[in-house]
């Protein structure tokens, strides 16, 4: 009896041990910390992309996938080192409060309007995504919103105030507060309409009853930059490493793979690559 | 229910293959959890029992504080270890926020007040004569503490057991401190939660039946010693 006690003993010891060894922080200066929306973590392209940056420079990355909205108030903490994110107003708000020393484009894909079969409030094959936020409105039908401050929330946001209707408070409108894919899951389960990036919507079509009602409104466009955080506001910050991975993002191998990220599993690529382009351009 | 079926076959696909990421988060898991268990064990069965056994002015404003510990949310364990930790943050100097140390930490805070309101309803109920008796035939402080707490075994266990539930189930400090990194802070509960996102229910499914697994073994283990202790 007692060896069975004393085992369980030196088991639990061992853990500490191994525990103690090897969590010891890896030294600060070969770490980056990278703050990124849940997009880029959902469709699977950071398993793709981390693993090959790792290899080329050496440093290891802490990928922290929140949305935009607190991935931005991470860097302007410097609790983060580089951004990637899609939330381009707040992102030029970002820069012009000195936040940022860099703010690169690294792809687009588009937000669609999806819902359920039923359509109830007859949306779909419209061109014009205000248009459908309006009817969505008055026929009064579930819509759900991620609500997290997230680029595709305020996304959501700007084309509800193009609509001109009112929405928050609204009994038909409600808000998750959860990241796309789950948010996804929900207007599934509870037939409602949501605004999503292509990305998350391809890599959960499989299990998700939702179909694509708009897409194609230059609106709905959906841009990534990469942003490296001011050290001269934020001095632990680790520049270099930041420096590399935005340049790693718009190097032409990484532009490459994520041209073709997706083909093989969903038929389509989910995100376009852009580097060098300008905003303006994308889309056309 | 297809679906169900499906997690079953992936959890046993992905044990009975090694599948290296799997049991790399797993082996986390039992780390990261095991460990602040062990922690909170060493504080909370020390302050339990000085409580239980002492009396002082304001003790049970102390208990009430100490039991409502027991209740403390991890998410909110989880956001302020998270202020503390950053980089710009009081403790920032030590540069461990996300890493599997700082998880230890949050889930050591969460598993203390736990181990230690069990321990010390445990000492409190045992016989306030068997302390006489003990000191009577001469024991130190140190050595009646030690038998009061083997005394207390059956009930300890208890905690060690509450502890550790408490803390290999918890995903909210685990996620903030940790940041689900692959291959480095990711542990059973976090990989449920993302891989839930990503909308893959068969590998959600089959980590939570790993989950359940492992918490089924470890427990197994402790009713184990505790239940034999009592027959003896």
């Amino acid at each position: 009896m007692k060896k069975l006690y004393y085992a369980l003993f030196i088991f639990l010891g061992i853990l500490v041990l191994l525990a103690g060894s090897n969590s010891v922080a890896q030294a600060q200066e070969k770490t980056l910390i990278l703050a990124t929306t849940t997009s880029t973590q959902d469709t699977g392209l950071l398993d793709v992309l981390i693993p090959m940056f790792e290899k080329k420079t050496g440093y290891f990355v802490k990928t922290i996938a929140v949305g935009s909205g607190q991935a931005m108030t991470m860097g302007q903490k410097g609790e983060a080192d580089v951004l990637l994110v899609h939330s381009p107003a707040a992102e030029k708000k970002f820069m012009e409060d000195g936040f940022g020393v860099s703010r690169r484009l690294v792809m687009h894909n588009d937000f669609i309007l999806v819902g359920p079969a039923e359509d109830p409030a007859k949306i779909k094959g419209l061109k014009s995504a205000a248009e459908a936020f309006k009817k969505i409105a008055s026929a009064q039908a579930l819509f759900v919103s991620r609500g997290d401050n997230s680029g595709t929330h305020a996304k959501e946001k700007d084309v509800w105030k193009v609509a001109g209707v009112k929405y928050e408070g609204e009994k038909w409108y409600q808000q998750t507060g959860l990241g796309m894919g789950q948010t996804l899951n929900v207007a599934a389960e509870k037939k409602g309409y949501t605004l999503t990036d292509r990305g998350t919507y391809l890599a959960l079509e499989k299990t998700l009853k939702l179909g694509i009602l708009v897409e194609g409104d230059a609106v709905l466009l959906n841009v990534y930059h990469v942003m490296e955080v001011n050290p001269a506001k934020w001095p632990k910050a680790n520049i270099t490493a930041a420096k590399f991975f935005s340049d790693f993002m718009v190097s032409k191998e990484t532009q490459d793979i994520i041209k073709t990220f997706g083909v093989d599993k969903y038929g389509s690529p989910l995100f376009f690559p852009d580097a060098g382009k300008k905003v303006e351009d994308l889309g056309k | 229910m297809d679906l169900i079926f499906e997690g079953i076959k992936k959890a046993f696909s992905l044990l009975v293959s090694f599948d290296p990421e799997v049991l790399g988060i797993t082996f986390l898991s039992l780390k990261v959890s095991g460990t602040a268990t062990l922690i909170s064990l060493f504080i909370g069965i020390s302050v339990g029992a000085s409580v239980a056994l002492t009396r002082f002015p304001g003790r049970r404003i102390v208990v009430s504080l100490i039991n409502t510990g027991m209740a403390l949310p991890p998410v909110v364990v989880g956001l302020f270890v998270t202020i503390s930790l950053w980089r710009n943050g009081p403790l920032g100097f030590m540069g461990i926020l996300y890493t599997p140390l700082a998880m230890i930490i949050a889930q050591a805070v969460i598993a203390t007040p736990i181990v230690t309101g069990i321990t010390l309803a445990a000492v409190q109920q045992l016989p306030a004569k068997l302390r006489l008796q003990i000191l009577a035939l001469g024991a130190t402080r140190l050595q009646m503490l030690w038998i009061l707490i083997k005394e207390a075994k059956l009930s300890l266990l208890a905690a060690v057991m509450a502890g550790f539930g408490g803390v290999i189930s918890e995903v909210g400090a685990s996620i903030m401190v940790g940041g689900n990194i692959k291959g480095y802070s990711r542990v059973l509960t976090t990989a449920t939660v993302m891989e839930t996102g990503r909308g893959n229910f068969d590998v959600a499914i089959a980590l939570s039946i790993i989950l359940l697994l492992l918490a089924y073994l470890i427990n197994l283990v402790l009713t184990q010693v505790q239940q034999r202790e009592r027959r003896r």
